[in-house]
């Protein structure tokens, strides 16, 4: 799958955010000089490929008094990853999971799974809540809170 | 923050349509204009209280790469390091967490082969070894934070 040069423009376009108007497409079309349909277009081939996830709203987590973030980092049996990896992604306070490789001896985890809430002392019974899915499964845990965030630009392309 | 703005906050998390006037809909369940909705996200954003609108990308379906790494820092070696780490264009977001492994940080590429130079840069400029953490498998993305 891949992008090709105008797909890039509309990707520069509308990566820091979508004009606000009624109609956002109609003001990318005008800005990079190309019909409103062909953006359109363009956008759905890209969200039926997955280079598009959705378009939505992006919360300020903190503003919105989710503070306390957890990642929570699992050593899990590997022939056992693939079906609790789904089982913890389907509780509602995990933001993503996803299966890594460890580095023995300094890092054995290899599931991790972000967890959000409002205070720390709410990440506790999440956490919990994830335990009693990988049960005898995991090895052992370890739950990393933020302590600062260092930079957050988001991803972008180099224009 | 008034109980239409929470409504919109936690509607629009789920994501618009495709379509030509996308908040026609919503403008509709809610009982506003287009123009009051268009208006009351960019008041969301303007408080803070939304840091974008607009679509998520997945740079790894582009061909790019995204990895999660990490550094062992210590204590009074911090801020230098954070310094040398963030001036990387290509590091996204960067952390301080509580652990040995204390400073976590996304390389975001458009190949496989830039992310492997960003780090190996890293690893240099800071003198501190990298541990990557590329993804094996993704089970599932995306947040709903209800208000």
């Amino acid at each position: 799958m891949n992008v090709d040069a105008v797909d890039r423009q509309i990707i520069l376009a509308t990566q820091a955010g979508i004009p606000l108007h009624e109609n956002p497409w109609e003001k990318v079309a005008e800005q990079l000089g190309i019909p409103e349909s062909d953006v359109l277009e363009r956008m759905e081939r890209m969200k039926r490929e997955g280079i598009i996830r959705r378009i939505a709203a992006v919360p300020n987590h903190y503003a919105l008094g989710y503070r306390a973030n957890g990642m929570s980092v699992w050593d899990i049996e590997d022939e056992a990853v693939e079906r609790l990896g789904q089982k913890i992604s389907e509780l509602p306070f995990v933001s993503h999971c996803y299966e890594r490789p460890r580095h023995v001896p300094e890092w054995s985890y290899n599931v991790f799974a972000m967890v959000h809430a409002r205070t720390r002392e709410e990440i506790t019974p999440l956490v919990e809540q994830i335990l009693s899915i990988v049960g005898s499964h995991c090895r052992g845990y370890e739950v990393l809170f933020s302590q600062r965030i260092l930079k957050k630009t988001g991803v972008r392309l180099q224009g | 923050m008034d109980a239409m703005d929470r409504l919109l906050l936690n509607r629009l998390q789920e994501g618009i349509s495709l379509e030509r006037h996308p908040f026609r809909k919503i403008a509709t369940e809610a009982n506003l204009t287009e123009s009051e909705i268009v208006q009351r996200i960019q008041a969301l954003l303007d408080k803070g209280l939304l840091s974008r609108f607009g679509p998520m990308y997945n740079v790894d379906r582009m061909g790019g790469l995204f990895v999660l790494a990490a550094l062992s820092v210590p204590v009074d070696e911090y801020d230098r390091v954070t310094a040398i780490v963030n001036a990387f264009p290509e590091v996204a977001h960067n952390y301080e967490r509580s652990h040995t492994l204390n400073m976590w940080f996304v390389v975001a590429t458009e190949t496989r082969e830039q992310a492997e130079h960003t780090l190996s840069r890293i690893e240099q400029a800071t003198g501190y070894k990298v541990f990557a953490f590329p993804k094996l498998k993704e089970f599932f993305i995306g947040l709903y934070l209800p208000v």
